[in-house]
């Protein structure tokens, strides 16, 4: 497998902003404005289609506000990138989509979320997290087998049905789903917390996946991994946006700029610019977007 | 990088690890860490040794199949099964209140704690339990036991209840184990880190089922070590056992009824019979003491070992990233 290099991070100067954007085979996208490898997301994503609008929404903790009136879509079938520097809200923001940021205590939230037009205020936190489900910055499976890992979030609340045997196919399902099964599915009852930290996430994700979400939330899913295994995750978000709508947070613009489809840059709560991974690595409109995505800040 | 990278040469040991260039004030301090580290080493030692010698000599089979019995000499008085099962009962009963409401307790202070206040109450009253002498939870149980709408716990005697059996007892003795249940569950619940519980909200899961499927299970560990702990302080207790359990050396049933009438009624634990049998006690009669005694001291060391075995078995298992 031949490594990429990764798009060269340097201070645009006047006359490379610029370029003529040509157009690619499709006409669709101009090209990015400087010479940049091909990126991962070859083939384009399938039609998207809304799922999730955050309109003006304010999140503060306490008297100190995380996000300021931010909004914009989130689509199904491709992968949303929240960029930015660290506090710039980008973590808030995704917590707001499946209300975990209530649990935070002083956390005050204003603006509206729907999903599928519905405001996910009214809707019940439980059910609306297992519609828009998440995985963290660091590896969490719980203390449990891998097997058990997935088959909980199948199980009503705390009960233990359905039985093991009944809920076999869904689990292996949501397995196959995060690219584990391969690895695991020989001994589904290893525990979780021994599986190498790759493996941990994409068990993570699997967990995500089971409950069937049309969203799935990503905050910084690789930073806590290697190469070899980031790759295996950003391999696996690009196969899963066509089923669900993916928004990832990440401090690596590498990164944002290989899968992101759609990438929202933000700085100090504010929503500074949104638009689709082209346009955004390629010819930014803001000059902050722009000090950012060379480098000058982060 | 070449793999021909020399070694850099070792002829200049290091001195900073050895203690030969401390300052004096710390060779000493390190000194008596030392000495009084052997110090203590050498008083568990001999108190186990000791036990071990004269238990041996004393404990005889048949010692824990007989009762206790009247007697003068050591040949009539028999053995103390009655007491060996009397620990046992309570320990068993005082355990099976302690845990689940300790855990509860530890539960709802580590996971919930609201209000605030009530969670601090609650906080030092197990603190405050936890620093009570047992004799002192002993005369409370006493009052306690005596009430007469409490009668059904112990024996009535022409209309005064007597206040004394293996319930009245358990009931006060798991208020001594609790306090070990509740830190050591605590301590468990908040060695997990809060990521693994917003795994468990961010699928939909209530804060219920979370404790319930992934919190409790994880710190299972430190439950059993807690009840262990407990235990072992619970079967080592003797106040509650002489004030409330009566120390009536054999089984003393309150009626005829299978395991209610015995529960009602009185009786002793191995403490209690050390306690009478001690060289200074009521029976004097040393070697059944010493025998106990060593029984006794089985018991806790068993207890002790399972502790450790637990806490090393989950050190391994699990390990938070």
């Amino acid at each position: 497998m031949e490594l990429r290099k990764p798009p060269p991070v340097r201070r645009l100067t006047g006359d490379e902003i610029p370029a003529p954007p040509s157009t690619n085979g499709n006409g669709r996208h101009p090209t990015a404005a400087f010479a940049l490898p091909a990126r991962r997301a070859a083939r384009d994503a399938a039609i998207a289609i809304d799922r999730m609008q955050v309109e003006s929404l304010s999140v503060s903790y306490g008297n100190k506000p995380a996000v300021k009136s931010v909004s914009l879509p989130i689509r199904q079938g491709e992968v949303l990138a929240l960029i930015g520097p660290s506090g710039c809200g980008k973590t808030t923001l995704l917590r707001s989509l499946n209300r975990l940021t209530e649990l935070t205590r002083g956390a005050t939230l204003s603006g509206r979320i729907t999903l599928d037009g519905v405001d996910i205020a009214t809707l019940e936190p439980t059910a609306l997290r297992r519609r828009v489900t998440m995985v963290f910055q660091q590896p969490n499976p719980f203390p449990m087998s891998v097997f058990d890992n997935v088959a909980y979030v199948l199980r009503e609340q705390a009960s233990r049905r359905p039985r093991r045997n009944a809920v076999k196919g869904a689990v292996r399902d949501a397995l196959a789903r995060a690219g584990l099964l391969d690895e695991v599915a020989d001994n589904l009852s290893h525990p979780a917390l021994r599986l190498s930290g790759g493996q941990q996430q994409r068990l993570c994700i699997a967990r995500a996946l089971a409950a069937d979400p049309e969203v799935l939330l990503l905050d910084e899913p690789c930073s806590a991994l290697d190469p070899q295994s980031t790759r295996l995750i950003e391999d696996l978000i690009l196969k899963l946006r066509d089923d669900v709508a993916v928004v990832i947070v990440t401090h690596n613009l590498q990164q944002a700029y290989r899968i992101a489809d759609s990438v929202a840059f933000m700085y100090l709560g504010e929503l500074v610019e949104y638009g689709s991974g082209h346009k955004m690595f390629g010819e930014p409109r803001e000059p902050r977007t722009q000090e950012y995505i060379s480098g000058a800040f982060g | 990088m070449t793999t021909a990278t020399p070694t850099p040469a070792r002829s200049t040991p290091k001195r900073s690890g050895s203690s030969a260039s401390w300052r004096w004030s710390d060779r000493l301090g390190l000194g008596l860490a030392w000495f009084l580290g052997l110090l203590f080493c050498a008083i568990a030692a001999a108190i186990v040794i000791y036990f071990l010698v004269e238990g041996i000599r004393y404990l005889r089979p048949n010692l824990l199949v007989t009762n206790p019995a009247p007697g003068v000499s050591e040949s009539q008085t028999g053995g103390f099964l009655d007491p060996l099962l009397g620990t046992l009962i309570l320990g068993a009963m005082s355990m099976a209140v302690a845990v689940p409401v300790g855990v509860g307790i530890a539960v709802w202070l580590s996971e919930f704690g609201r209000p605030t206040g009530l969670a601090r109450v609650a906080e030092s009253a197990v603190e405050m339990l936890a620093g009570e002498p047992s004799v002192v939870l002993a005369l409370f149980g006493t009052i306690l036991f005596t009430v007469g709408q409490l009668g059904f716990l112990s024996q009535t005697s022409h209309g005064i209840v007597l206040g004394q059996s293996f319930f009245a007892a358990a009931a006060m003795l798991s208020l001594v184990g609790l306090p070990m249940v509740v830190a050591s569950t605590r301590e468990g619940l908040q060695a997990i880190p809060s990521h693994v519980r917003e795994a468990s909200y961010a699928v939909g899961k209530t804060k219920i089922a979370t404790t319930r499927r992934v919190l409790l299970p994880a710190a299972r560990p430190s439950v059993i070590t807690g009840s262990m702990l407990g235990l072992g302080r619970v079967i080592g207790d003797t106040a509650i056992v002489l004030l409330l359990l009566g120390g009536t050396l054999t089984f003393q049933a309150a009626n005829s009824t299978p395991l209610l009438g015995l529960l009602r009624g009185t009786g002793d634990t191995l403490t209690g019979y050390i306690y009478y049998n001690a060289p200074t006690g009521d029976g004097n009669q040393p070697s059944k003491a010493y025998a106990a005694a060593f029984v006794l001291m089985l018991m806790v060391l068993a207890i002790n070992v399972g502790v450790d075995f637990v806490v090393r078995r989950s050190q391994r298992a699990v390990r938070w990233s």
